[in-house]
């Protein structure tokens, strides 16, 4: 992959994170099974002083994971979805206290070969603000933890397209709608999501800021955790997800 | 080895526990099994049995107990097995097959032994009236409930020993008897009281009729029941390790091969990866039932876009990802549409593959289809291309148009190309 090398530090990357580095910078755990994978991980977002992402911690299950993740408070977590032990929504679970830490709250980031509909619902019910594949590129990735780090949600264009076919197969509105209805905007911007464009292309293309676009995702993410209870369980059980 | 094992005492096995001998054996192998374990001669033992049935029927009792818990021996017949005695002449080679013969002749002097001994017994037993009419059938009914469950037993060991046709007909018999026995037994039962006409009486013989089945086919039906489910879930195992395993055999090891022969040529490989693992993302995530053997033709919309990027993929060798919402029928239109979009997906991977994934996103809402196919390639201007080149005019332009939808190309801010095919879905005639 191209991308590989352009986060080793070639021109256009190095400059890029450098500019960052000064500004930026993040604690993060690796949770994955497979050593190659958190091996490549490392390598691709490891050089702290290019990227600013420093790798505190890594864990090859569940049980290590949440003793990793106590132990050393990053803050944000890459999350593997299929773990020995439970998978990664057993570690939201158990690390729901840290999730809704008032003070240094620990982020989870889902990096996941999977885009089942299944696990990509899991675990931001479980509670992550985000979900990217693997196959996103270094530098996308590195931009999807500083995002999360923020606060701000990540969607990779599946997971927009699934949140918008959950959201869509239902227009009978439920008694509270303002609480589980997408708005014509954020529905806006996951369909542009889906469509394969990077919040930057968002905002240019709705004329609105990168700031704005982020707003509207987490008001999504937001949604789609409170809505439990209507579209999106009625959805899933629709097919059988759940 | 068969000349020391024919002196019990030179064959000392530390770990003994006590089997009923499945070998030799008169009734239910008790008498034997007992022999091998405390090393006397059968003959011994069964005396035993038989002094012991004079009195008062202990040695019935004792026996019919240790018929009931004591298990049947596992195969290993020749650890348990007291020398015999039966009357043949130890002969290494022989001894086997004459042992294994004798029994279906001692069975038949066991049984008629038994019935004289129980006649012997019943007549000198000083009984009332009212339990003396219950005797008989009741013994009856024992020795059919005997025969049965030592059947449920053959049904279990019939998983250590390979059953042939011989012992299939003669376990077959035996339920037979057993049943007929039973039978007999009850209606006995019935006929006596028959006369009396008590209520009572009825109640009872129905409450005999009712134990008897449970007798019967209780224990029976567990065993079966529990080698049946046990051997069913086996069997869906090994089905399903086998399907994994073919099908991992049959692609990916095959595409691993392949990747591995033409390893220098990096488009190949990826090809090839690419189409792997869409093929192993549908063999893992797929519902069941659904899309493992698809048929021919795509019938919907969302079928059709995931099969034309499919196959675009795979000629093309660039990646595309397609994020699909929502899900209707095709029709005429959509049809057209959905090879507009394949022409697009074309011309996308074709000129633009270079900068990355391409991406096509479908929606189905309401009445309208939108697929939007973008790639990050250096972008082109129609405007710019020579009026006689038609592929772009005419297959995804003038299609669209010709059928009453409409197509967009444009330029993407950051570079690429994004064409937007927007159709509005025929009136539902079904």
């Amino acid at each position: 992959m191209s991308d590989a090398t352009e986060a080793n530090g070639t021109t256009g990357a190095a400059e890029r994170a450098g500019a960052g580095a000064g500004e930026r910078h993040v604690r993060v755990v690796l949770v994955d099974d497979h050593r190659m994978f958190r091996t490549g991980v490392q390598a691709e977002i490891g050089q702290t002083a290019q990227t600013g992402v420093e790798v505190v911690g890594e864990a090859a299950d569940v049980d290590q994971a949440v003793t990793v993740i106590t132990a050393t408070r990053p803050e944000v977590v890459l999350l593997d979805v299929h773990l020995p032990g439970g998978g990664g929504v057993e570690v939201l679970r158990r690390c729901a206290a840290l999730l809704s830490a008032a003070e240094a709250p620990v982020r989870f980031l889902a990096l996941s070969v999977s885009d089942a509909a299944e696990d990509v619902i899991g675990v931001i019910r479980g509670g992550a603000r985000g979900y990217v594949t693997k196959t996103i590129t270094g530098t996308d990735l590195i931009d999807s933890i500083f995002r999360v780090q923020e606060g701000d949600a990540v969607f990779s264009p599946r997971l927009a397209g699934f949140v918008l076919d959950a959201f869509a197969s239902t227009d009978a509105p439920p008694v509270d709608e303002d609480l589980d209805r997408l708005t014509q905007r954020e529905r806006e911007v996951l369909r542009l999501i889906a469509r394969g464009y990077a919040y930057k292309e968002i905002a240019k293309q709705l004329f609105i800021s990168v700031k704005t676009v982020e707003s509207h995702v987490s008001a999504v993410l937001r949604k789609l955790q409170l809505s439990n209870r209507h579209e999106l369980t009625r959805w899933a059980t629709a097919r059988r997800l759940v | 080895m068969p000349e020391a094992a024919s002196l019990p005492l030179d064959d000392p096995r530390p770990p003994r526990k006590l089997y009923r001998s499945s070998d030799g054996r008169w009734l239910g192998g008790v008498a034997r099994g007992l022999a091998g374990h405390l090393g006397l001669p059968v003959v011994w033992v069964r005396l035993a049995f038989v002094g012991l049935f004079m009195a008062d029927g202990l040695g019935a009792l004792l026996y019919a107990a240790f018929w009931f818990f004591v298990p049947l021996g596992v195969g290993g017949v020749g650890d348990q097995r007291p020398q015999s005695l039966v009357g043949t002449e130890t002969s290494p080679d022989g001894r086997r097959r004459l042992v294994a013969r004798k029994p279906d002749k001692g069975q038949i002097v066991a049984l008629l032994l038994m019935v004289i001994v129980s006649m012997v017994f019943v007549g000198s037993v000083n009984l009332t009236g009212g339990a003396k009419a219950y005797l008989l059938p009741a013994v009856l009914v024992a020795a059919g409930v005997a025969l049965v469950w030592r059947q449920a037993d053959n049904a279990r060991r019939a998983r250590w020993v390979e059953v042939g046709s011989r012992r299939r007909t003669l376990t077959l018999l035996r339920a037979g008897v057993g049943v007929l026995l039973v039978t007999a037994g009850v209606s006995a039962i019935f006929v006596m009281q028959g006369s009396a006409a008590h209520l009572g009486a009825v109640l009872q013989a129905a409450l005999a009729v009712l134990v008897g089945i449970t007798l019967l086919a209780g224990p029976y039906l567990v065993r079966m029941t529990q080698d049946l489910s046990e051997e069913r879930l086996m069997r869906i195992r090994a089905q399903e390790r086998a399907e994994v395993a073919a099908h991992v055999h049959d692609s990916v090891l095959h595409t691993l091969t392949l990747i591995q022969r033409n390893a220098d040529n990096a488009g190949e490989v990826r090809r090839l990866a690419r189409a792997q693992e869409r093929d192993l993302r549908t063999w893992l995530y797929k519902p069941e039932g659904t899309g493992k053997d698809e048929a021919d033709e795509p019938d919907t919309v969302a079928e059709a876009v995931r099969r034309n990027a499919a196959e675009v993929e795979d000629k093309h060798g660039v990646p595309i990802e397609v994020v699909v919402v929502g899900d209707c029928p095709l029709d005429e239109r959509t049809a057209a549409q959905m090879q507009a979009a394949r022409e697009a997906m074309v011309n996308a991977a074709k000129y633009g593959g270079e900068g990355g994934a391409v991406q096509v996103y479908a929606e189905v809402e309401g009445k309208t289809v939108f697929v939007s196919v973008r790639d990050r390639g250096p972008g082109f201007d129609l405007d710019s291309i020579p009026a006689d080149r038609m592929g772009v005019r005419e297959s995804i332009i003038g299609r669209m148009e010709r059928n009453g939808g409409t197509a967009r190309l444009r330029a993407v801010p950051d570079g690429g190309t994004e064409v937007e095919l927007e159709m509005e879905r025929a009136e539902r005639t079904s």
